[in-house]
């Protein structure tokens, strides 16, 4: 791996090459190698290590959701352009043959299935919102949620830190305003200390997220306006564009409101996250330190393994 | 003018105000509009007034007023014109 030079298709190949991702013959779907898994692992660890004394709950929500939930989130409203509904055949046999037949003749079986209840989660925590909610009312201290979970984004590329399918480690604060901006700002302070200490360059810069269409650039200015988002960048695939590998959100009382989220008063509860994008700090580190991990920098091996 | 902008918020019913309640300078987004509703005024002001706002005008302070809004909606009438 030529760590002198940047770019997302040479990389994507020099990953192939040294066995740590495998092509799928689908942009941004790959096999990930044991060493990359083991890489996550160790990196996982080092999160919920640093997280442990806040003493969060944890939850696994699978890949996909209800996609009832989906719909009430808003998700569509923001970034329809990403969403993934998982459609199934659901038909009787004459419509069978019919499917085999089209599909036989190259032609587009897929209008033969109809949605299912299931979407695809596009990001850890939307699971969440409502499984909290329909708890009753959040206690005066607010909650923390440890989640992880593969995530799915439909934007296909050769770049490797861009996957359809990823996984995403999340805590999620939901309390008091100044209850989950006191969380944000801890996270952007040990979310900086945390990758220093795994010898990666990075900075921490505002940031929107890829809100649709013209209207989108209205919703990226507004979260930009309110200071709503910022992102922990490594240069990964290019030195310019360098890619978000931690983000730290501040959603106001956008779930609150959607989900009836609230205190035992009856008043609103806020939210944040700080989300971890797994594959992007493992390629980060594998871009800095190279395809074997024997030979990492001796702090970044300490961090991942000795602890 | 402004009545005409004012028309367009009441048929929305993710606004929780009155508009006819509102004064020409109340701050909108205090009033309770969120990002998504300012969207779709923006859209429907573009419709009604023939109109395309920039991207360097697609920002919170364009729409925080129905007088902020006419400000805008007059620039880009009066330099189509």
């Amino acid at each position: 791996m030529d760590t002198g030079t940047f770019s997302a298709k040479s990389l994507l190949d020099d990953l192939f090459d040294n066995g740590i991702l495998f092509d799928s013959g689908v942009d941004g779907l790959y096999g990930r190698s044991g060493v990359f898994e083991e890489v996550i692992e160790r990196f996982e660890r080092l999160v919920t290590r640093l997280g442990a004394p806040d003493k969060a709950t944890r939850i696994h929500f699978p890949p996909g959701m209800s996609r009832a939930t989906l719909e009430k989130s808003g998700y569509m409203k923001s970034f329809p352009q990403l969403a993934g509904c998982v459609h199934s055949f659901m038909g009787n046999e004459r419509e069978h043959a019919k499917l085999l037949g089209m599909m036989a003749a190259g032609e587009d079986w897929t209008e033969l299935q109809q949605p299912t209840q299931v979407a695809l989660t596009p990001a850890a925590c939307y699971p969440l919102y409502p499984t909290v909610a329909a708890r009753g009312p959040v206690p005066a201290e607010g909650l923390l949620f440890e989640l992880s979970s593969y995530c799915f984004r439909h934007e296909p590329s050769q770049d490797p830190a861009r996957m359809q399918l990823f996984r995403m480690r999340e805590f999620v604060r939901i309390g008091a305003a100044d209850q989950v901006s006191a969380f944000r700002e801890s996270w952007l302070e040990r979310g900086k200390a945390m990758i220093e200490s795994l010898g990666l360059p990075c900075e921490v810069d505002l940031a929107n997220d890829p809100f649709f269409g013209r209207g989108g650039k209205m919703m990226a200015n507004n979260q930009r306006d309110q200071g709503l988002k910022f992102e922990l960048l490594i240069p990964v695939t290019s030195e310019e564009k360098p890619t978000a590998c931690l983000s730290f959100n501040y959603h106001q009382d956008h779930f609150g409101q959607t989900w009836g989220l609230q205190f035992a008063d009856g008043s609103l509860c806020h939210s944040a996250c700080v989300g971890f994008g797994l594959e992007r700090v493992a390629l980060a580190l594998f871009r800095h330190h190279g395809p074997d991990v024997n030979a990492w920098p001796a702090a970044a091996r300490a961090a991942l393994w000795d602890a | 003018m402004i009545d005409q902008i004012r028309s367009l918020f009441v048929g929305n019913e993710t606004l929780p105000f009155d508009v006819e309640k509102l004064a020409d300078q109340d701050n909108l987004y205090d009033a309770g509009m969120t990002s998504f509703a300012s969207v779709q005024i923006m859209l429907a002001i573009e419709e009604k007034f023939d109109i395309e706002f920039p991207e360097e005008m697609l920002t919170r302070r364009t729409f925080a007023s129905l007088a902020n809004i006419a400000d805008a909606v007059t620039k880009l009438t009066t330099e189509a014109a």
